[in-house]
């Protein structure tokens, strides 16, 4: 062991890489489940009137929106970290025991915290934050797995041989700070056991139950700070950091601007957070802050774009390569979507075209083109670019992949179109009315125009589902396939026929 | 000054501030082109492109010793 050279360690990358697929494939599912209950209501009882509890849209939602978010990309998330981490601070987890545990100990505790949220929320146990429903416990739980993370980034840091910290880390370290902050104020609750009532009867709640700390509009405006900036912490912030490394590492382009990246990272970092209130508009919230928020939403396409171009010019001069990998091909069109995600996002954010937006189709339309096109294609490009290193043998199947692609991308288009046309005339709907201010329609007819729509969607969902599983498929033949690459892989990964 | 007046003066400023900094720190990139230490901020790329871990780092730590 002695005389062995130093290498990177992928143990802990390997095992959230595991998680990461199975709670893809958990989260999709229950989310193609659900697209077609909205569909074809009789689904919510499909298992039998009995158990309709556990199969009804409400007790699911909250499972497929929570497993895609802190289980498939957190695991996403993880998994990259312990990979690229190792590799652009140049310090191998293997070098320090203390790491390798809290490493082992932060996945452990994470598949328990996982376990207990998936049980827990099926029960009907919810704190009913949107993306916040899980209880106190396991809020207090994901809280130690964070802060076990912070050990890992931070300890890496401090042993490290680089003295700059590549623009990735900066992503890191920012999803670290911002989530952590983010989690604690939104979260902050009282178990309704500690309650006292109006007419001073004590011990009347339970443990397994809590209420927000804040009250009414003040409660509103926290939890959607948290939640818009979820999406920018959890689904923007580290993704950006896989691009960043993986894009220029697999084409073996540099990136287009490094100073640009320096930017886009501040830009993004001071107006981010003051986005969250065009969730509010035209509520209860003062008249400012809805405008600051669609403002402030505006403003973001700059250094959302930013980055974006910056992605896409890193391949300047090496676009063949887009025609010729697969592997590429996931990543220029996550950016693209990025791009094309960050522009909806801002547009729907202005008062006048929220007001046919709000409530509709088009919003889940616009959270899916980020999440399946920027988010899901970017994890599995990751993947698929780790896979042949941290197993050291060649990815199965090229074919696989590229058909993958065009399976998960025609499922995507199918997802945003059919939403787009079915939000706008919800919208639209909605808002008719005659001469004398009689509303056109009632919910009913909205329903009975939106049905195929509903339909088209879960077809969507179901292209993308089966090209996840092509993926899961694809990662498990390589892993267990014969070993083909003893040395270190520098750009282009190695694929099989 | 009210509460309200005063918010609105602070979002004003907060907002100048915003904007002259990041302008600021857009010139201060492009016209040093360096950083302190006097590496080219494009080279930082290479801290991916060059990541095995036997390759020579772009900015080593002071006290990192040969091998």
């Amino acid at each position: 062991m002695e005389n062995r050279p130093l290498e990177y360690d992928y143990t802990v990358a390997k095992m959230f890489m595991l998680t990461t697929i199975v709670l893809g494939i958990v989260g999709m599912s229950i989310g193609v489940f659900i697209a077609f209950e909205l569909a074809y209501p009789g689904l919510n009882t499909i298992f039998g009137k009995t158990i309709a509890e556990y199969t009804a849209f409400g007790r699911l939602r909250p499972l497929h929106t929570d497993s895609v978010a802190f289980g498939f990309t957190v695991s996403g998330i993880f998994a990259t970290w312990f990979y690229v981490g190792q590799r652009v601070l140049k310090v191998s987890m293997a070098e320090s025991k203390f790491l390798m545990f809290i490493g082992k100990l932060q996945f452990w505790l994470y598949v328990a915290g996982v376990a207990a949220a998936v049980v827990s929320l099926f029960m009907g146990y919810t704190s009913s934050k949107e993306y916040a429903e899980f209880e106190w416990p396991i809020d207090i739980a994901i809280v130690v797995v964070w802060v076990l993370w912070g050990v890992s980034i931070f300890g890496l840091i401090g042993i490290r041989r680089e003295k700059s910290l590549y623009i990735s880390i900066w992503y890191y370290i920012a999803t670290f700070l911002g989530v952590a902050m983010l989690y604690l104020f939104n979260n902050m609750e009282v178990p309704t056991m500690l309650a006292t009532s109006p007419i001073g009867e004590t011990g009347i709640g339970s443990w397994m139950h809590s209420v927000s700390m804040y009250a009414g509009t003040n409660d509103a405006l926290v939890q959607w700070w948290y939640g818009h900036n979820a999406v920018a912490f959890v689904f923007t912030v580290p993704i950006i950091a896989m691009i960043y490394y993986f894009l220029p590492k697999e084409s073996g382009q540099a990136i287009y601007s490094y100073k640009l990246s320096l930017l886009s990272f501040w830009g993004l970092m001071f107006v981010y957070l003051w986005a969250g209130g065009h969730h509010l508009l035209y509520s209860t919230v003062p008249d400012w802050v809805q405008t600051m928020g669609s403002i402030f939403s505006i403003v973001l396409i700059l250094p959302s774009w930013g980055s974006a171009i910056n992605m896409l010019l890193t391949m300047k001069g090496e676009w063949q390569q887009v025609a010729a990998s697969p592997l590429i091909k996931f990543m220029v069109l996550a950016s693209t979507f990025y791009m094309f995600s960050t522009l909806e996002g801002p547009i729907q954010a202005i008062k006048s075209v929220n007001a046919i937006a709000h409530f509709t189709n088009w919003i889940p339309g616009h959270v899916h083109d980020g999440t399946l096109g920027w988010v899901g294609f970017m994890i599995i490009a990751s993947l698929f670019h780790m896979a042949p290193r941290v197993f050291k043998r060649e990815l199965y199947s090229k074919g696989l992949m590229a058909a993958q692609f065009w399976i998960q991308t025609l499922g995507i288009v199918l997802y945003f179109t059919s939403m787009w046309i079915s939000g706008i005339t919800q919208g639209m709907m909605w808002r008719a009315h005659d001469e004398f201010g009689n509303l056109a329609y009632s919910f009913m007819d909205t329903v009975n125009v939106l049905h195929p729509y509903y339909a088209l969607r879960g077809l969507g969902g179901i292209f993308y589902l089966t090209g996840f599983l092509m993926f899961a498929y694809n990662i498990y033949k390589t892993m267990s396939a014969r070993p083909v690459e003893e040395s270190e892989l520098q750009n282009a990964s190695p694929m099989g026929a | 000054m009210d509460i309200n007046t005063f918010s609105a003066y602070s979002y004003f400023f907060l907002i100048i501030f915003l904007v002259v900094g990041s302008y600021s720190y857009i010139y201060h990139l492009y016209k040093n082109r360096k950083d302190a230490s006097g590496v080219d901020y494009e080279h930082y790329s290479n801290m991916a492109l060059k990541d095995d871990i036997g390759d020579a780092p772009v900015k080593p730590m002071p006290d990192e010793k040969k091998k």
